[in-house]
């Protein structure tokens, strides 16, 4: 026994130095609840892909930054013609690929192509919708032209589903992503971690790390243990919000609740009965108590939202008050209906502790006025093929993540069946609109329009529960795109 | 014993067949959509069908089988949908963390169970025994991850002494990558020692009882020369059934000791493979770990066979 201890006394002795050697040497553990299925941002819908390597392996002509503004990245500059349809980047000419190849506008235009053709498998193709060719001039040159003027085109241009790759490694960047970014793809371990090193040939200011590791943690009661063992030294979105005050108490550790483009909603099936009664839904929206599900599902965190919009975009409108909390008018609205007797329905239920605790909440809060549902929990794969697939479901809760995503209540066909000629219009005028001023205001009338409508029952803005170590300097607080860009990130000395 | 072993082959390849079987067709019912899992809520349905066509999902479910289960018979397990690598090179790298780690909690929790097992029946009803049913009774009421959670708070977060969690992997040195898996290993090994402990000793008190020992003790062997020579080899048979079972549990029963630890295993690929609907995954690996346990269930047969000469003819069992 004796022995025993001695030898784990000179392991942990072996084992304190080093790690803060790795510390001062800029290595950084980033965690992450999900693993990426794979690496390539240009094949898939997971969001965990981007959390690794967009901005740090892959670029696009533009980037998103931290405040969510659209920056010039491998394109250094671009002209936009008067009409708004064709635009023309000049890029970088210093830029190489990881694999020592140059990029130029022939990758750009492999990549934009392949993301548009008929057997793309790019899960946000809708992003290049407006696309109508692309075109060289010359090596430095691109030009886009598009079939309509399209507002927000530089801002789709920033997303991980448009980066630029090379026409070489395209086909192997879901394994081993070869891009331009300040960091370099080392390995992988599936199921633990990917390790990335610092590109010493970036063109751009170069990383302050060494290297940085992105280790993928599932539960979070080990993502807790992690953190506090220092096998960790950041979650830039931490799985559990209830842990966050004991990591505030902790001087160790920074805390930072920053904002998200998550809108959390109770999706309602427009296009069943008896929801697609506008009353039942104006009933609910006056029955739902958003500060209690945020205070009971996520301890507090979250900024309530009153249509599909996210609170800390400049266009935002406060339309919380819209339907107050009510339940004389909600039952006298049911009423009015014809269900003064209530009724019952089913709400299914996604794993994120958002929807299973959220649900709960809703579902006694309705039961206030005599909506009587029955909690149906789901896994993912079985949610998106009833739910949003299948459209068989009543209501739900999700959250949906992608930044500036209101244009979803104008597809034909979409899992929560709203149809309104109105919106859609408004949707027309908002593409077509290139001056900013103009088009924040068609914004606003678009989420009066939703709130109006009662289409879901809008319940908050999702949370981005940061902890990192005190040291750790430089990390995103908001995440207006999906990532975890760490070209800024360095330790105090 | 080759008639013994001829049976026990065929028994084995006609459980794995019925394996395949069953769980391809689960899976045919089980509803979620590998391609819609992968390009999620934005996905527009032409890309859906581009990447079920890429996947082969789009063929006749007959003709998926043949094709699968052809490949398993050639060594061919198919790719992965969502990680996009042959299936077998994900197998490979998470058993290298799965198989070290049962063996791990299996030499643990044999190390501890036999000795203290053997030792309870030789003090039978005496306090060292009555103490060591209750410790056993105490660890098998222990459910393992609440164990590991303890572990890690006291050996990872207040000493430091092992990382949390985490596999370090076996190319950063056969000391780092053990120390990944001391907590998980104990943690595992701790409720199967209880179990093993309270099966050894009951068996070795049977075994006390028979004739044999009796006639051992009247020719002058010591109690213990008694015990140790003639009682615990004859008391194994049941230990050995026990181990078997507990092996095939160790390798796949892991899924919530990997995801305390998060350790790259097996039983998480499992877990991760079923949420993100990773047919082919979840299928290889059922069929994987259907045939390691009856593998297990051959060699314990074996070893039955070894222990007990009359056995050996292939007609009775225990």
């Amino acid at each position: 026994m004796k022995r025993l201890v001695m030898a784990l006394a000179v392991c942990a002795a072996g084992l304190i130095p080093l790690q803060l050697q790795a510390a001062g040497d800029g290595h950084l553990n980033m965690g992450m609840v999900l693993e990426p299925p794979h690496l390539d941002p240009t094949a898939g819908a997971a969001a965990a892909i981007d959390e690794v390597v967009y901005a740090n392996v892959f670029e696009g002509l533009t980037r998103i930054d931290r405040n969510g503004e659209v920056k010039p990245a491998l394109a250094s500059s671009w002209e936009v013609s008067e009409d708004g349809k064709t635009y023309r980047f000049n890029l970088r000419d210093d830029v190489k690929f990881h694999d020592g190849t140059a990029m130029d506008s022939a990758d750009v235009v492999f990549s934009i192509e392949r993301a548009i053709a008929e057997d793309s498998v790019n899960a946000q193709k809708a992003l290049f919708e407006a696309i109508e060719s692309v075109a060289t001039e010359g090596a430095g040159t691109v030009i886009i032209t598009l079939k309509r003027p399209t507002g927000h085109f530089l801002f789709n241009l920033g997303w991980g589903d448009a980066v630029v790759v090379g026409e070489e490694s395209a086909d192997g960047n879901k394994a081993n992503p070869v891009g331009t970014g300040p960091f370099k793809f080392k390995r992988w371990v599936k199921g633990d971690r990917v390790e990335l090193t610092h590109n010493e040939d970036y063109w751009g200011e170069p990383a302050k790390l060494a290297t940085a590791t992105f280790r993928f943690i599932p539960d979070p009661a080990a993502a807790v243990s992690a953190m506090m063992a220092g096998d960790v030294d950041a979650f830039a979105n931490f799985p559990a919000p209830e842990s966050m005050v004991q990591f505030e108490a902790d001087p160790r550790f920074t805390v930072v609740i920053g904002s998200t483009e998550g809108e959390t909603i109770l999706s309602t099936n427009n296009g069943r009965p008896p929801f697609d009664d506008i009353r039942v839904r104006q009933a609910i929206a006056h029955a739902i108590d958003r500060k209690a599900i945020i205070d009971g599902a996520m301890f507090g965190y979250g900024t309530p939202i009153g249509s599909h919009f996210a609170p800390h975009h400049p266009a935002y409108v406060d339309l919380t008050e819209r339907y107050p909390l009510d339940l004389e008018k909600a039952k006298a609205l049911l009423a009015e209906a014809g269900h003064a007797e209530g009724f019952k329905a089913t709400i299914k239920l996604p794993p994120p502790s958002y929807a299973r605790r959220g649900g709960e909440i809703v579902a006694s809060q309705l039961r206030e006025i005599g909506i009587d549902l029955e909690i149906i929990p789901v896994e993912w794969a079985q949610w998106l093929e009833q739910a949003f697939r299948g459209k068989d479901f009543d209501l739900t809760i999700v959250s949906h993540t992608e930044p500036m995503d209101i244009g979803i209540y104008a597809r034909e066909d979409y899992y929560f069946d709203y149809r309104s000629d109105a919106f859609s219009g408004l949707m027309d005028k908002l593409a077509a609109e290139v001056d900013e001023k103009a088009r924040y205001a068609v914004m606003a009338d678009a989420q009066k329009r939703l709130a109006d409508d009662a289409v879901n029952g809008f319940l908050f803005q999702l949370a981005k529960h940061g902890v990192w170590n005190a040291k750790v300097k430089g990390l995103w607080e908001n995440s207006p795109v999906q990532a975890n860009d760490l070209t800024d990130v360095s330790w105090e000395k | 014993m080759t008639l013994f072993l001829v049976k026990r082959l065929i028994m084995l390849v006609a459980t794995l067949l019925v394996a395949a079987v069953v769980v391809f067709s689960v899976l045919e019912i089980l509803p979620g959509d590998p391609a819609l899992v992968m390009l999620g809520v934005s996905a527009q349905p032409d890309t859906l069908a581009a990447l079920r066509a890429e996947m082969g999902l789009d063929q006749p479910a007959w003709l998926r089988f043949f094709q699968w289960v052809g490949g398993l018979v050639t060594g061919e397990l198919g790719r992965s949908y969502t990680y996009d690598v042959p299936v077998s090179e994900l197998i490979g790298e998470r058993v290298v963390v799965s198989l070290p780690l049962a063996v791990m909690a299996l030499a643990l929790s044999t190390m501890i169970a036999i000795p203290l097992g053997v030792i309870a029946a030789s003090r039978h009803n005496k306090t060292l025994d009555i103490a060591l049913t209750g410790a056993a009774q105490f660890g098998i009421a222990i459910p393992n991850f609440w164990f590991a959670i303890l572990l890690i708070l006291l050996f990872s977060v207040t000493l430091q002494w092992v990382p949390a969690g985490g596999f370090a992997g076996w190319d950063a040195g056969f000391w780092p990558a053990v120390q990944s898996l001391l907590l998980p290993a104990f943690a595992l090994a701790l409720p199967q020692a209880a179990i093993l402990t309270r099966v050894t000793r009951s068996s070795v008190l049977e075994v006390l009882q028979e004739d044999f020992v009796r006639t051992a003790r009247a020719k002058g062997l010591s109690r213990n020369a008694a015990l140790w020579r003639h009682a615990v080899r004859n008391a194994l048979i049941p230990v050995i059934t026990i181990l078997g079972l507990q092996f095939s549990f160790l390798l796949a029963g892991t899924i919530i000791i990997e995801n305390v630890f998060y350790l790259p295993g097996l039983g998480r690929l499992l877990f991760q493979a079923i949420a993100q609907r990773d047919l082919i995954v979840v299928k290889d690996l059922v069929v994987l770990l259907a045939g390691s346990v009856v593998l297990v269930n051959f060699l314990v047969d074996v070893g039955y066979a070894v222990l007990d000469p009359r056995l050996r003819s292939g007609g009775g069992h225990v």
